[in-house]
């Protein structure tokens, strides 16, 4: 089944297909799928069968003023949806249902797209695997015996196998790129304040996107196109006007600048990756761009720095739930102190309460500035870094993530080799630059590599038209 | 104070800001409708709502912050304070910490220490400084015990109500000093329309910091007293708590860092938590909110729509109209008493005159009435007018109260009422030299006695004269004319 939005909308044009047969297709196909690999948390039937049925009447017109007309898409479920359980991967968020819809998910239906459903993921956003879901570990469609990467794991399995056309992730310090990797999709993390966050439950408010996964370059640059754009009700959303990033795919890369940072090919980088992603920039090159070697010189503090300003924030993001009002409280306690303590301790899995003691410690007083304050400063010198790279080209190049997919539990008791893998990823977040992972090759166990380019502020068209190129 | 110490007292002020909408949401300020109902993702903290900040909220707050002597700083940055409280919905609360929203003030008023009376023993000009005053977000509030015993109930119609928190310097020496402090602000606050100011309400709150030393010592040990609800509660408590820490030293005892609360109905402060479980708020900056940033034209637009302030007119008031600075203090405790006074003087031309009958007649009926004068039936036209007419000598002093009696009661204008009651002064020389011709004629006895010396006898014929008059012979030349008659 190919459900590219071309293909698709090709279809409607033509009358060959309607929105409900495409529905009810995507839907039989999530039910045969979802046992084995637990991509979706909510499936959106009732909802999505009745959208798409009253798509059916218009939508050879639909098709061309609506840019995801008829067209299913699946959402990570930390984006709220009115009348929609949203559970973040959490059982403390069990049986919420959010009176309000996230702007993106808002944007993206009235686009014209039907939500098929609520994708699984690590517990609120925080993991690399996919297995910190209270909900069970997403199954890698590429092999079920491998993690499908994360937070997004259920998102990008979604797209990878056709569960839905293109699918909405979140990206903290890597969560859309690196399962776009380990499945073999498209996904985007754009620029910070480039798509609102208005209803994605918070994981760290400086460095959390939404952003798109798409089976090709094309899908992600339309999804990207419709769901960017300033919010009233973000105050850190952009100003900077949304360009038609669909235009913008020339394949032209004559005369880019691509940097190549050599920290990010040393040691520790998978020898297959490594190969992989220097034929790919190989490729470009060919077609007419040129590669400067360029510096990060601060890339070995990137990991130490994000897991100190990711979990302070996630620590106080995380404290709403406390048992007082919506989610889980724990019944036996017999004191608001008791009712706190026991709500979070069985509301919450082991790795979400680890980040938030590494986050409290982190801002404690008599700590703050050893930690927290500190790593806003180098924060700031990588921040610097990427302003001096960019002086000297237009796009870096690096690997998305330093391996293939891992095998379901292999780091599971070993949070700092899962936390290592973002090291790629994670200083993108930092800096609030855009940066796109696309499929560069195959291991010889027959798991997808990805290529991350990484671009200036509001420099996505670029990226989008760069990845293109390197697609086709 | 007790001889050889000296108290060292700082003052944190919450003044609700009075918007019609919270500060980061558009929910409504009401607080007395039906419990949850002025609420939306923002300001119940749902997961995933974001904060953005209100121009409304924004512009109260530098109005405030101008007013009461701070400068603001053109960027300031809006920080998490992190506790656990079910009436907090998100967790923390957003204020602000390090870059706060106004820095630097210095405020110079008049203070005085009272007598066990609570008399005020002599006005002085005292400067106190103002550290600093950042804007932040109220939270909900707890109900405890209503309908189900042993339940607490968590109402958040009052979450995410702007707050100006305006923190002190630790200037003030006396309770009164403190006292004296919080009235100047709350005024300041009222009059420019930036806090209700009602403390019993909750919409303006203090808490005090207290600590004393010997003379010349280094600061002590201080405690932070919350919940005083009232001007003269903020007095007794910060009273109770230098009396209880003198006794506490005195008695060889240490001081320990705490909070405490203060309790109306036993006159006393009591611990609230001690310094071990103090909060560590782990303040960082907000990641939602940009940082705050605002030019110096908007700084100087607001500065230029500030109004006259309450200390500035009332020292105007003591140049200008001869008044004594406690006087003046009266006359601009709100903007309404200030205007009114301002109108009586121009309608009447006499400052003196108005001052009198402001602070005795009306000021006493206004207390009696407990009401405000813009509510009341007098217009300060009329009173004015009034003034006029005792100025020019066509009612006397005593009908004047009368008058201005009827003018309280049910309104109306002078001239109309001496009309419709008769009122008017008899000037007339020769309509009073007849009434004095009737008393003399009817009081034989009295005239023979003045004659053979009983010069004392003079006040009965003026008296019996002003009586007969209905009282509206005019007092002076009745006695001139009794004089010359009686010879």
């Amino acid at each position: 089944m190919n459900l590219t939005i071309d293909e698709l909308h090709k279809l409607y044009a033509s009358g060959d297909a309607k929105p409900s047969e495409i529905t009810q297709a995507v839907l039989d196909r999530i039910e045969q799928t979802n046992d084995r690999l637990n991509t979706f948390l909510t499936i959106n039937k009732e909802a999505a069968l009745h959208r798409a049925a009253e798509a059916d009447a218009d939508i050879k017109d639909a098709v061309q003023t609506k840019p995801l007309a008829g067209i299913p898409v699946a959402v990570k479920d930390n984006m709220c949806t009115t009348g929609i359980r949203t559970t973040c991967g959490s059982r403390i968020l069990g049986n919420y249902i959010p009176p309000y819809t996230a702007t993106a998910v808002a944007k993206l239906e009235a686009a014209g797209a039907i939500l098929v459903g609520k994708t699984n993921l690590d517990e609120f956003a925080m993991g690399s695997s996919n297995e910190n879901s209270a909900f069970g570990p997403v199954r890698n469609p590429v092999n079920e015996g491998y993690v499908p990467g994360g937070s997004s794991g259920g998102s990008a399995v979604a797209v990878a196998a056709d569960l839905s056309s293109v699918s909405l992730g979140s990206d903290t310090g890597g969560s859309i790129r690196q399962p776009a990797s380990f499945c073999g999709v498209v996904g985007m993390k754009p620029t910070y304040g480039r798509v609102s966050r208005y209803g994605l439950v918070a994981f760290a408010s400086s460095l959390d996107q939404i952003g798109p996964f798409g089976k090709n370059v094309k899908d992600v640059a339309r999804t990207l196109g419709v769901i960017a754009g300033r919010d009233r009700y973000d105050s850190t959303s952009s100003n900077e006007v949304v360009p038609d990033y669909v235009n913008a795919l020339t394949g032209d890369v004559k005369g880019l600048r691509i940097g190549v940072p050599p920290e990010c090919f040393g040691e520790g980088l998978d020898a297959e990756v490594k190969t992989s992603v220097e034929a790919a920039i190989k490729k470009l090159e060919e077609r007419g761009a040129e590669v400067v070697e360029i510096t990060l010189p601060h890339s070995k503090y990137v990991v130490a720095v994000y897991y100190l300003i990711a979990t302070a924030e996630a620590s106080s993001n995380l404290a709403r739930f406390d048992g007082v009002r919506y989610g889980f409280r724990a019944e036996e306690a017999r004191t608001l102190s008791e009712m706190y303590k026991q709500s979070r301790d069985q509301g919450f899995g082991a790795e979400v309460k680890r980040r938030i003691m590494l986050g409290t410690f982190a801002l404690s007083s008599g700590y703050y500035d050893a930690y927290y304050e500190k790593a806003q400063r180098v924060r700031q010198m990588l921040c610097n870094d990427f302003a001096e790279a960019f002086q000297k080209c237009d796009l870096i190049a690096t690997p998305t993530a330093p391996t293939p997919a891992f095998k379901l539990g292999e780091k599971v008791n070993d949070p700092l080799a899962m936390y290592l893998d973002d090291i790629f990823t994670v200083t993108i977040n930092l800096v609030g630059v855009p940066a796109i992972s696309v499929p560069c090759g195959v291991s010889s166990n027959g798991l997808p590599i990805g290529l991350q380019l990484i671009g200036n502020h509001f420099d996505e068209a670029r990226i989008l038209n760069a990845a293109y190129a390197h697609e086709n | 104070m007790k001889e050889g110490w000296e108290a060292v007292i700082g003052l944190e002020v919450h003044a609700q800001l009075s918007t019609e909408s919270k500060i980061f949401c558009a929910c409504s300020t009401q607080v007395g409708e039906e419990p949850n109902s002025n609420t939306c993702p923002v300001c119940l903290g749902l997961p995933g709502a974001l904060p953005v900040l209100n121009r409304q909220a924004l512009e109260c707050a530098g109005k405030a912050a101008l007013a009461i002597g701070l400068r603001i700083n053109t960027e300031s940055i809006f920080a998490r304070k992190n506790y656990f409280y079910p009436d907090l919905p998100k967790g923390y609360q957003i204020s602000q910490y390090d870059k706060p929203f106004s820095e630097h003030g210095t405020v110079e008023i008049l203070s005085a220490e009272r007598d066990e009376g609570g008399r005020p023993i002599e006005w002085k000009l005292k400067r106190f400084g103002i550290t600093r005053a950042h804007i932040e977000e109220d939270a909900g509030k707890s109900v405890h015990d209503i309908g189900d015993p042993g339940k607490s109930h968590v109402n958040l119609n009052r979450a995410g109500t702007p707050l100006l928190e305006i923190v002190s310097e630790p200037d003030f020496r006396t309770s009164w000093e403190a006292y004296d402090y919080v009235a100047y602000l709350r005024r300041t606050l009222q009059d420019i329309g930036a806090c209700d100011g009602n403390m019993e309400e909750g919409n303006l709150r203090c808490d005090a910091n207290v600590s004393v030393r010997r003379p010349g010592e280094p600061f002590g040990t201080r405690t932070e007293t919350k919940n005083i609800n009232s001007l003269r509660f903020i007095q007794k408590a910060i009273d109770y708590e230098i009396a209880r820490q003198i006794h506490v030293l005195e008695s060889g005892g240490k001081i320990e860092q705490e909070t405490r609360l203060w309790n109306e109905k036993e006159n006393r402060t009591y611990t609230m938590r001690s310094k071990e479980d103090a909060h560590d708020y782990r303040y960082f900056p907000e990641p939602d909110l940009p940082p705050l940033e605002v030019s110096a034209a908007w700084i100087e637009g607001l500065q230029n729509s500030l109004p006259e302030l309450p200390e500035t007119r009332r020292q105007r008031f003591v140049k200008e109209y001869e008044l004594s600075p406690e006087d003046a203090l009266t006359l601009t405790a709100s903007r309404a008493i200030a205007d009114f006074y301002e109108t009586v003087i121009e309608t009447s031309g006499n400052h003196k005159a108005a001052a009198n009958w402001m602070l005795s007649e009306v000021l006493r009926e206004l207390k009696n009435a407990d009401d405000d004068i813009n509510a009341s039936k007098l217009a300060a036209e009329n009173l004015g007018a009034m003034i006029r007419l005792i100025d020019n000598n066509t009612i006397s002093g005593k009908i004047a109260k009368d008058v201005f009696a009827e003018m309280w009661a049910n309104g109306g204008d002078p001239d109309t009422i001496i009309n419709e009651k008769g009122w008017v002064q008899i000037t007339d020389l020769a309509a009073i030299e007849k009434i004095v011709d009737e008393v003399i004629a009817n009081n034989p006895k009295q005239v023979e006695s003045y004659k053979a010396g009983r010069v004392q006898l003079m006040g009965f014929f003026v008296g019996q004269t002003l009586k007969a008059s209905g009282g509206k012979a005019n007092p002076q030349a009745v006695n001139d004319i009794v004089k010359t008659k009686l010879g």
